[in-house]
């Protein structure tokens, strides 16, 4: 590799970065005043291409016509950001934070299938920008004259928002905002004005990123998910509600990747190590270290105080008999499935899927809801006991009932080393550290082919005889009531109290002798370790595993599930799981349009039935609970 | 040799000295009051002595065994019980149930992942709940409670792992008046009956005055009185703290004391 290639690169990294920066500076600005984590962040930059693509068809001709275009895509993605603010956001705010993580997830699935109705399955690339479709030499290579001119962009916007930020009273009332919105609306500042403006804002910088992409990249439908991901991974980087700290991460990372093209393919001690294959994981294990190191991000502070404002969860109470009963009717109904396979084939499939999502949706549920400790990761333990089941039985002939023994433990052991890691952490940052394991796990499981087979998966892993057809089902069903229960039952043990005991006050639990983080450890592991054996039994019910059970998707799959369900119940996930199955079959069945109608179903529940299904029919059936 | 020892603890954040060289000692069966001002150092030193915040330098021996670099919940461990001047109990469970934690916690069982919890340590946790009288609410959620009956449900908590001292950081703090007596009154009985030393902050000089056995006197981080609470209540450092020396508003006013 030569001096020149390292130029270039560089210099592609910097225009990378502006890109990177733009929809992370709206995100990182959105978080800091009202403290909502906007998955939806990816869908207004994906909106910002497609419109800009529709605008820059019409206009795009004259260099003006085609800048113009570019900034009307970006109002027009921001006028968007305000109306969502003041239908939907402003209603959740006192939410739980989760909640509000879910209410934006489901406008992900909206906007995704809003922009199929609209421009189709298809990429659509849009034309050159007039006046900068050339290349400029530097020394023996090109570089394209647009990507110069983004360079310029990133830190442009960066000093535009200084400014803003510290040299108006705006920008003043949003910094305060940051560090404490109570005492500002006390100070009698209009909340509701400055949120759907800084929501507009935040939006607007995300359509602008999209709409700047045009002669660069196709406007297409999966990249509200990929670049939310970026997104996230520059915001927690560089410092929640940072903006500088943005632009800072953002170059690093971009320049991590660039620097990872450059180096290409290099002997090191005998061992050709691909460096081009790390950049789809390098950003993901520089905001591991980071967050190790400086659990605050490189320029952020701890955040700033916001009361709490949810109601604490009502005391756990042992299933009285009308839940033992539900619960046992139910065990009978999946038990009498694969009878009636004659008038119900696809029944007994559907129920497997259900079994399956149960038992991940409850591990899920004993770190998330009992031990307060969110994760966008839980997918990884999922996919680890999985492709340890895969290989383990092709690979090591390990035999069936030896695989299913152990690729739990190992997904437990995987859980054991990253949990060593995130305990440090909580809240957001702790989330965002799970999905960094997640995604580097991905990543080998994508890119090893010769032992993962990359993104074919493994196929052929089917159980033997005595399991086969519908013994197979009775047999998930038997180990996944017992693994639910047993969950269950910890959670009535001292262990499960001590759980719970952590999550409400850790001071208090540690002033009377408990190890904080030795209880939020052992939770992450058994979570992971049952997580792992859905995993297991899942590979043994597909015959085959893909990259795709470990991707992020499937971790916030997981989430819904839960808070779908209710957090607050044990039963919850349950409910929420069979539920999720259900709902997305049949939905997937009626309309090519089902994520919409899924992600309208949330919203519904996220507005009207906060405590979830499991808590609503609780709360139904109790009218309150009776005082001991 | 007394129970704590405390010999020149000192905490100094950046430049400025919360603690500055203050030494006491503290026997089992005393009650000893810790007061002065605001600002005074009084939560710095029992964050310090808790584990909670780390000292610059210093020493506090707990029958002879040095408890600054442990960590907070070893030195809990050891029989040091403590209440917060926010206090905090674990919202989403009973009030039983956050006792029984605290037993559970004290004889190892955190990490018992298979028997049922809630008969263990059951009638124990109701027994340390009718010493604090809360034994009629035993089954509410401690979120429910009202502010003064979460800090005795602390205090059971507390008391849980039969402690040798006690570190009460303004234990009345946002009760009123009749429930502060009665709460520090209570306490009274169980460093009677326990044999037990407490360690408690107060604001309320009718509460420290009814009850101390001893009081020491913090200001701007230094020790500047300690003994009875007669001597204490005359000594002229103390009064002046309290009340000012009238020098406030002199011009010329001696660089020496501390003015309030």
């Amino acid at each position: 590799m030569h001096l020149t290639g390292f130029i270039v690169q560089f210099l592609n990294g910097l225009a990378e970065a502006s890109s990177l920066f733009l929809v992370a500076a709206g995100l990182s600005l959105i978080f800091g005043v009202s403290r909502i984590v906007n998955f939806a962040h990816g869908s207004l930059y994906m909106l910002g291409i497609y419109i800009a693509y529709t605008i820059v068809e019409q206009w795009g001709g004259s260099v003006a016509g085609f800048w113009a275009s570019l900034a009307a895509a970006a109002l027009i993605v921001g006028m968007l950001g305000a109306l969502v603010e003041a239908t939907l956001l402003r209603r959740i705010y006192q939410a739980p934070e989760m909640f509000q993580l879910l209410a934006t997830f489901a406008l992900v699935l909206i906007f995704n299938d809003l922009a199929l109705w609209m421009w189709g399955p298809d990429d659509l690339l849009g034309p050159l920008a007039p006046g900068l479709s050339g290349s400029i030499q530097i020394f023996d290579r090109y570089i394209p004259a647009y990507d110069l001119a983004l360079i310029f962009i990133g830190p442009l916007v960066l000093l535009g928002l200084w400014l803003l930020l510290n040299h108006s009273r705006w920008g003043t009332l949003i910094r305060a905002a940051t560090q404490d919105r109570e005492m500002l609306g006390a100070l009698g500042v209009n909340q509701a004005w400055l949120f759907t403006g800084v929501f507009a804002l935040g939006a607007f910088l995300a359509g602008l990123g999209g709409a700047l992409q045009i002669p660069r990249q196709p406007a297409s439908l999966m990249l509200d998910l990929s670049v939310i991901g970026d997104a996230f991974v520059v915001v927690v980087v560089g410092g929640m509600g940072s903006i500088p700290g943005a632009y800072l991460a953002a170059l690093i990372i971009a320049e991590l990747k660039a620097l990872c093209i450059a180096l290409g393919v290099v002997e090191i001690a005998g061992m050709a190590v691909a460096f081009p294959k790390l950049t789809l994981v390098v950003e993901f294990i520089f905001m591991a270290f980071v967050l190790i190191f400086r659990p605050w991000g490189l320029l952020g502070k701890p955040l700033g105080m916001v009361r709490q404002t949810s109601r604490p969860d009502a005391p756990l109470q042992p299933a009285g008999r009308g839940l033992r009963a539900l619960a046992l009717l139910l065990l009978l109904a999946f038990a009498a499935l694969p009878l009636l396979s004659a008038a119900f084939p696809y029944a007994a499939v559907l129920a497997q899927d259900m079994l399956l999502a149960m038992l991940f949706a409850a591990s899920l549920h004993f770190m998330m809801g009992l031990g307060g400790m969110p994760t966008f990761g839980h997918a990884a333990y999922f996919g680890i006991g999985a492709y340890c089941a895969a290989l383990l039985f092709k690979s090591a002939g390990l035999g069936m009932s030896g695989s299913l023994l152990a690729a739990p433990v190992a997904a437990g052991l995987a859980a054991a080393v990253f949990g060593w890691f995130c305990i440090r952490l909580t809240g957001v940052y702790l989330a965002m550290l799970t999905l960094a394991f997640a995604q580097i796990i991905w990543s080998i499981v994508y890119q090893w082919d010769e032992v993962t087979g990359g993104s074919n998966g493994i196929v052929g892993i089917w159980p033997e005889a005595w399991l086969s057809g519908a013994a197979y089902f009775y047999f998930t069903l038997f180990v996944v009531a017992a693994a639910v229960l047993l969950l269950r039952h910890m959670a009535f043990t001292p262990f499960g109290y001590a759980l719970r005991a952590v999550r409400d006050s850790a001071l208090r639990a540690d002033a009377i002798g408990i190890h904080v983080k030795g209880v939020q450890w052992a939770a992450f592991i058994i979570a992971g370790l049952f997580a792992g054996l859905a995993g297991a039994l899942y590979v043994f019910s597909k015959g085959s595993t893909s990259p795709e059970v470990i991707t992020v998707g499937k971790s916030v799959d997981g989430l819904v599930m839960v808070l779908l369900g209710g957090i607050q119940t044990l039963s919850g996930p349950l409910v929420g799981a069979m539920a999720f199955t259900a709902l997305q079959d049949y939905f997937v069945g009626i309309t090519e349009y089902w994520r919409a109608l899924f992600g309208a179903v949330i919203l519904l529940i996220v507005l009207a039935f906060p405590q979830g299904i499991a808590g609503f029919f609780k709360q139904l059936a109790g009218g309150g609970r009776s005082r001991a | 040799m007394s129970l704590l020892q405390v010999r020149n603890l000192t905490k100094s954040f950046g430049g400025n000295m919360a603690v500055d060289d203050v030494s006491f000692d503290l026997s089992a069966g005393e009650l000893l009051a810790l007061i002065g001002p605001n600002g005074a150092g009084k939560s710095t030193t029992f964050n310090m002595v808790g584990g909670q915040l780390a000292a610059s330098r210093g020493r506090v021996l707990f029958d002879g065994k040095d408890l600054l670099g442990m960590p907070s919940r070893r030195i809990a461990r050891l029989g040091i019980g403590r209440t917060f001047q926010i206090a905090a109990t674990f919202a989403s469970l009973t009030v039983l149930e956050n006792v029984q934690m605290a037993l559970w916690s004290h004889h190892g069982k955190v990490f018992s992942f298979l028997r049922r919890a809630s008969g263990q340590y059951r009638p124990q946790a109701l027994a340390l709940l009718e010493q604090v009288g809360m034994a009629d609410q035993a089954g509410r959620p401690c979120s429910e409670l009202a502010y003064g009956d979460v800090k005795r449900v602390e205090l059971a908590m507390s008391l849980a792992g039969d402690p040798r001292l006690l570190l009460m950081d303004e234990p009345t703090a946002g009760m009123a008046p009749a429930e502060r007596n009665a709460l520090v009154g209570l306490v009274k009985k169980l460093v009677v009956e326990r044999n037990m030393a407490v360690l408690f902050t107060e604001h309320s000089m009718d509460v420290v005055f009814a009850y101390a056995d001893r009081v020491i006197v913090l200001a701007r981080g230094q020790l500047i009185a300690q003994g009875s609470v007669e001597a204490v209540r005359s000594h002229p450092k103390v009064q002046e703290v309290y009340f000012g020396t009238g020098k406030t508003f002199m011009a010329a006013a001696p660089a020496a004391g501390a003015s309030t």
